[in-house]
This record gives structure tokens, C-alpha cells and sequence, in this order.
């Protein structure tokens, strides 16, 4: 079965491929954005927009440390610059330059990772960003987001371009299901509540929104009534949200493609930590880097799965 | 077994070429992704490295520490390596037609922990010759003379990173070092040229204090005479820019499909049965 069927979603978009329609889509309401790309704009969907704004796309070529300071000078000048690669080799490999060029300065650059999490399958570990929102919350100044379908994550493009500062969209490469229509309400650090419930809370992003959605529509059949929150804003993350989850819910589920570490579930738990201690688990890749094959099988493997979700909820109810 | 550099004959080495490139385009059809054109470039360096007797190897023992290294800092060509490593008798050549398939070591990009006899964990571009800059000083330091080799893309020169490998060899003039820039003349997005010019690679590496040569990369004479001639530089570190063709091949099959750069895909088996036939 595919994700998110058994809660009723229908296969949608990639975020990818939603934020590169937005980001084309924007070029005229928003003329001081231009792109800066690393020989990688036809993954990254950027290619759209430099198509048709081909004085505003700039291609530095594979040289990503180039091209986050590139993005830096652009926003000096006034620009908006959308800076993307994949999530790696944006975020690791041209760290000191986001830090330097756009974080410490508080330059009004957009950071744009694609290819996220395991689920890009056969290209393997080298290609997976995993690190990414670890690193880049790390930073200050800088907004992080992690939207879960393909409307959500045209808003979350849009959000973006409008907000001034530094910030950091994570993109995703397979195809996830369509969770919202076009009345969703998006602002960043503002979570949406996907499906209410009152004996826990499962707090996702990403693909893993809809793989919780399947989580709780298992749980619900066993009497578990689950809380379903789409916290697409890692940072700020959406502190009400959090406490409210604590409190009304009594525990609280982190489901994120990504490390253990450093990621949403660390974000959460600093909330719930110092707000209202309740118990809490987690599902993620872990501590480990993946491997290659096909995403639906890594994400089995890696226990990626409403299954787990389930088995997790209920491990952490019982404690 | 001991360490051994095999040197077939010519035609033999011809030969396998053949091989190794009907390989890449089996085993990357089979695995449904993957980067056959940019496998097919390097195709005669490799089977010179490791046919035309110049990497010291032992596929039983692929860690012995007086072996020669060959660094694919271009890792996403690993289909090349694969084959090359099969032929040489690291695995079984049905083996790779697990490439990038869940459980396999035959991971999209090189993975050192996953399989023996790979010298570098790569994919993200731009690191290889600082890694080989760091085995080259390594093994001098323990008074070995294994040579490292490094094959890089020239996409890939883009990277900062690989011009300050490129210093470094030259400041410690690593005449154990060998770099191989693959000038394909495309990378992902279109032709380097167009995206990122960095040509003439010899006359800006040159400088630097490199021994430097310009060979046509995929006449296998003029691979074999060019890593004959690198290995004799001892002084300094040695840069073949190997100008060759995406795709080398199988080019009239890929013209059918109006994409001489055809990067980051695998043929259809139809085009795969195709690219075979014309390989013959
Ligand atoms: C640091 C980094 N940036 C981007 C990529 C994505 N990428 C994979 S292959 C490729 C093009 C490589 O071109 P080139 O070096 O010329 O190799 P070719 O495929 O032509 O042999 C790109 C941009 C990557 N693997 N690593
Ligand atoms: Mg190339």
C-alpha cells in the first residue's frame, strides 16, 4: 500500500517539484529574486524559474561554497537570492559559508535543499541529506522548514521569498500524497493540526506527515485516539502547539527522515522539557547513514513505517 | 595470490573494454538509475589502470598495505569501477547486477565500508585528490612506492576544493600522485563549456607545478602511453587531462535520443539492447 492511502490521501506532488512551479510562479509579483544554482538546478527544480528569467538565474557550477557566498553578495545588493542543491551539499559542504555569509550577517537568503532524507533510494548515503536540519538549526537566525506535501510546500515557497531573513527550505525527492487543498492556512511557525485526538500526539514533517497520518488511522482502529501535528516550521518551532500536545494528549511521538539528533524531535523535546515534561519517543533514521536501494524498501528498513509509529506510540503510552 | 599488476596485450585490453562497458550498460539498465554516459567516458583510463599494468592489486587481499590506489573522486561512475574491479577478480561479474538495489555493497556511489578494494567513500564532488594528496603523503612517509591515482570530472573542477589539492600536491611535490581529469566536456545541467569553462586544464595546472599532459582519453594507446609516462614523473605531481567523449560507445545510439550528455539515467532496455548490439 502506498503512504498515506490508508488515511484516504491520494498520491500528489513532490515538494520539489511544487516549490519549483511556486518559485516560477513568483518572478514577477517578487522582481528582486534570482536564483544561484551548482549544476544542479534540473533536480533541484530551479530550472523553471531560471527558464524564464534567464538574466536572474545564476549557475556558478559544482562549487557550492562559491555559490553560498555568491547568494550572500546578491542579498547585499538587495536581491533575494534562492540558493539550491541538494540538501547535502548545500548544508554540509558549504557550512562556513552559510554561517558567514548568511547567517551571521542576517542576509536575506533563501537556502533551498532538495533530495532530503533516505527516501531519494538508489543514489545512497553520499546523496542524502540527513545532517541538514541539525545543521542548519543550528545557526542562528536562521528559519527552518520542512513541508510535507506539494501544496503546503508552494505556500511554504512563497512564505519564504516574503519573510525577510535567512532561511531553510528542505525538499524532498519522490512523489508524497496530497494532504492539503488550497485553504490551508500556512505561516511559518505556525504547525497544523492534520487530525486532532486526545491520547497522544504524533508531531511530523516531511514525508513522515502522511506516514503518521497512517499511524494514527492504525491507532484510532485500536481505540488510540492520536493527534496528528504537521510541524513544518523545525525553527522557530511552534512552542503552543507543543505544550498544548503535553498537556491535553499526555504524550508526544517525533516522526522526522532524519538523525536522531539535532533534528525535530530534538527541537520538541527542549519544549516539552522545559514546559510541561511528559513522555515522549521517536522515530528517525536513527544514528547511521543509509545505504542505496529503493525508497519505499529504505524506508522499511530504516523503520520509516506507520507500523513502527504505532509500535512507538504505543511503547511510549505505557510507560 | 600476491600483490600484481596485470598487463594484458592490447588487443586483449581492447577487449575488455568492450566488456566493461557492456557491463556498465547492463548493470545500470538492470538497476533502472544511474550514470552510465559518464562510466563510458573513463573506460580506457580504467582499463589501463588496472589492465595495462600499472595498479599493484590483490583482490584477495584488497587492504595490503603496499598496493597502488585508485581514488574515483567522479564516484557517481562507479558502474566502471564495479566492472573493472569484476574483471580483475574482486567479485563475480553477476554480482554487480545488484548495483544500487536494498542489501547490495554495489551502492550508487562508492562505499569504502562496504566493499573492499574501494580506496575512497565518494559522491559528494570535489574531495578525491585531497583524499589522494593525503594517501600519497602517507605512504611516502612509510618509505612505500605505491602510486595513487585520482580520476576526476571535469565538472567536477569546478569544485574550489580540488585547486587547493592541486597546490598541495604541488607544494610537497607528490611524484606518487596521478590525476585524471575526465574532460567529457559535459556535466549535469549541459556542457561545461557553457556552465562552468575551466579549459585548458593543462595550461592553468601547469603553473602550479604539475607535469601535464593532453591525450584523446578514449584511444587506449594514448591512455596506456600517458599513464606509462605519468609514472615516470617522480618529482612532481602528474596530471593526464583526458579528453573524451560522454557516452564513448554507444554515441550513435545516444544521438537517436537527441542527448549527447544523457547524464544520470540509465538506457531503456530497448536502447540497452541497442547500445549492446552496436557494441558488438
Ligand atoms: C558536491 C556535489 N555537488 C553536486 C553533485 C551532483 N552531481 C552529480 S554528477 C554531477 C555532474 C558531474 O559532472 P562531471 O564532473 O563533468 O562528471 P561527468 O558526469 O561528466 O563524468 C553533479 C553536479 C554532486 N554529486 N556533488
Ligand atoms: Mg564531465
Amino acid at each position: 500500500m502506498a503512504i498515506g492511502e490508508l488515511s484516504g490521501y491520494q498520491m500528489g506532488q513532490a515538494t520539489r517539484d511544487a516549490f519549483g512551479e511556486a518559485l516560477a510562479d513568483l518572478g514577477d509579483e517578487f522582481p528582486n529574486v534570482v536564483t544561484v544554482d551548482g549544476d544542479v538546478g534540473n533536480s533541484t527544480r530551479t530550472e523553471p524559474f531560471a527558464e524564464k528569467y534567464p538574466e536572474r538565474g545564476f549557475n556558478v557550477g559544482i562549487a557550492e561554497s562559491n555559490m553560498v557566498s555568491v547568494a550572500g553578495g546578491l542579498a547585499g545588493t538587495g536581491k533575494i537570492p534562492v540558493v539550491a542543491s541538494f540538501a547535502c551539499f548545500l548544508l554540509n559542504n558549504a557550512f562556513d559559508q552559510i554561517r558567514m555569509s548568511v547567517a551571521f550577517p542576517e542576509q536575506n537568503v533563501k537556502l533551498v535543499g532538495s533530495h532530503a532524507g533516505i527516501s531519494i533510494g538508489e543514489d545512497g548515503p553520499s546523496q542524502m541529506g540527513i545532517e541538514d536540519v541539525s545543521l542548519a538549526c543550528s545557526l542562528p537566525n536562521v528559519s527552518v522548514m520542512v513541508p510535507a506535501d506539494g501544496v503546503s510546500a508552494k505556500k511554504a515557497t512563497r512564505a519564504m521569498v516574503g519573510h525577510q531573513g535567512p532561511t531553510y527550505l528542505r525538499l524532498g525527492r519522490p512523489k508524497v500524497p496530497a494532504l492539503y487543498d488550497e485553504s490551508v492556512h500556512f505561516q511559518i511557525g505556525k504547525a497544523i493540526t492534520l487530525k486532532d485526538g486526545s491520547d497522544a500526539t504524533i508531531i511530523a514533517n516531511g514525508i513522515m506527515v502522511s506516514i503518521a497520518a497512517d499511524a494514527a488511522k492504525m491507532l484510532e482502529d485500536e481505540g488510540v485516539n492520536t493527534r496528528v501535528i504537521d510541524m513544518h516550521t523545525v525553527k522557530p518551532v511552534d512552542r503552543a502547539a507543543v505544550v498544548a500536545a503535553a498537556k491535553e494528549t499526555g504524550c508526544i511521538i517525533v516522526a522526522e527522515e532524519h538523525l536522531h539528533h539535532g533534528g525535530l524531535g530534538a527541537a520538541v523535546a527542549q519544549v516539552v522539557s522545559e514546559e510541561h515534561p511528559v513522555p515522549m519517543g521517536y522515530v528517525n533514521v536513527g544514528d547511521c547513514y543509509a545505504e542505496s536501494g529503493d525508497p519505499m524498501g529504505l524506508l522499511e528498513k530504516y523503520g520509516l513505517t506507520a507500523e513502527n509509529i504505532v509500535s512507538t506510540v504505543k511503547a511510549v503510552k505505557s510507560r | 595470490m600476491a600483490l600484481e599488476a596485470i598487463k594484458l596485450s592490447e588487443e586483449e585490453m581492447l577487449a575488455k573494454a568492450k566488456d566493461l562497458r557492456k557491463n556498465i550498460i547492463k548493470m545500470t539498465t538492470e538497476a533502472g538509475s544511474g550514470h552510465p554516459t559518464s562510466s563510458l567516458s573513463a573506460v580506457e583510463i580504467v582499463t589501463g589502470l588496472y589492465f595495462g599494468g600499472h595498479l599493484r592489486l590483490d583482490p584477495e587481499n584488497p587492504a595490503d598495505p603496499d598496493r597502488d590506489r585508485f581514488i574515483l573522486s567522479k564516484g557517481h561512475a562507479v558502474p566502471v569501477l564495479y566492472a573493472a574491479m569484476a574483471e580483475r577478480g574482486f567479485f563475480p561479474v553477476e554480482e554487480t547486477m545488484s548495483l544500487r538495489k536494498l542489501g547490495s555493497p554495489f551502492e550508487g556511489h562508492p562505499n569504502l565500508k562496504r566493499m573492499p578494494g574501494i580506496e575512497a567513500s565518494t559522491g559528494s564532488l570535489g574531495q578525491g585528490l585531497s583524499i589522494g594528496v593525503g594517501q600519497a603523503l602517507g605512504l611516502r612517509l612509510d618509505g612505500k612506492d605505491s602510486n595513487v591515482y585520482v580520476m576526476i570530472g571535469d565538472g567536477e573542477m569546478g569544485e574550489g576544493q580540488v585547486w587547493e589539492a592541486i597546490a598541495a600536491a604541488a607544494k610537497y611535490k607528490l611524484g606518487n600522485l596521478v590525476a585524471i581529469i575526465d574532460q567529457n566536456g559535459y556535466q549535469q545541467t549541459g556542457a561545461t563549456k557553457d556552465v562552468l569553462d575551466l579549459t585548458p586544464f593543462a595550461d592553468k595546472i601547469a603553473p602550479f607545478g604539475w607535469h601535464t599532459q593532453t591525450i584523446n582519453g578514449n584511444d587506449l594507446g594514448e591512455a596506456l602511453g600517458a599513464l606509462e609516462k605519468a609514472d615516470a614523473v617522480t618529482d612532481q605531481p602528474s596530471l593526464i587531462v583526458s579528453q573524451t567523449q560522454k557516452g564513448f560507445g554507444i554515441l550513435p545510439v545516444l544521438e537517436t535520443t537527441g542527448d549527447l550528455n544523457y547524464h544520470g539515467k540509465p538506457l531503456s532496455s530497448e536502447l540497452a539492447e541497442k547500445a549492446l548490439a552496436h557494441l558488438g
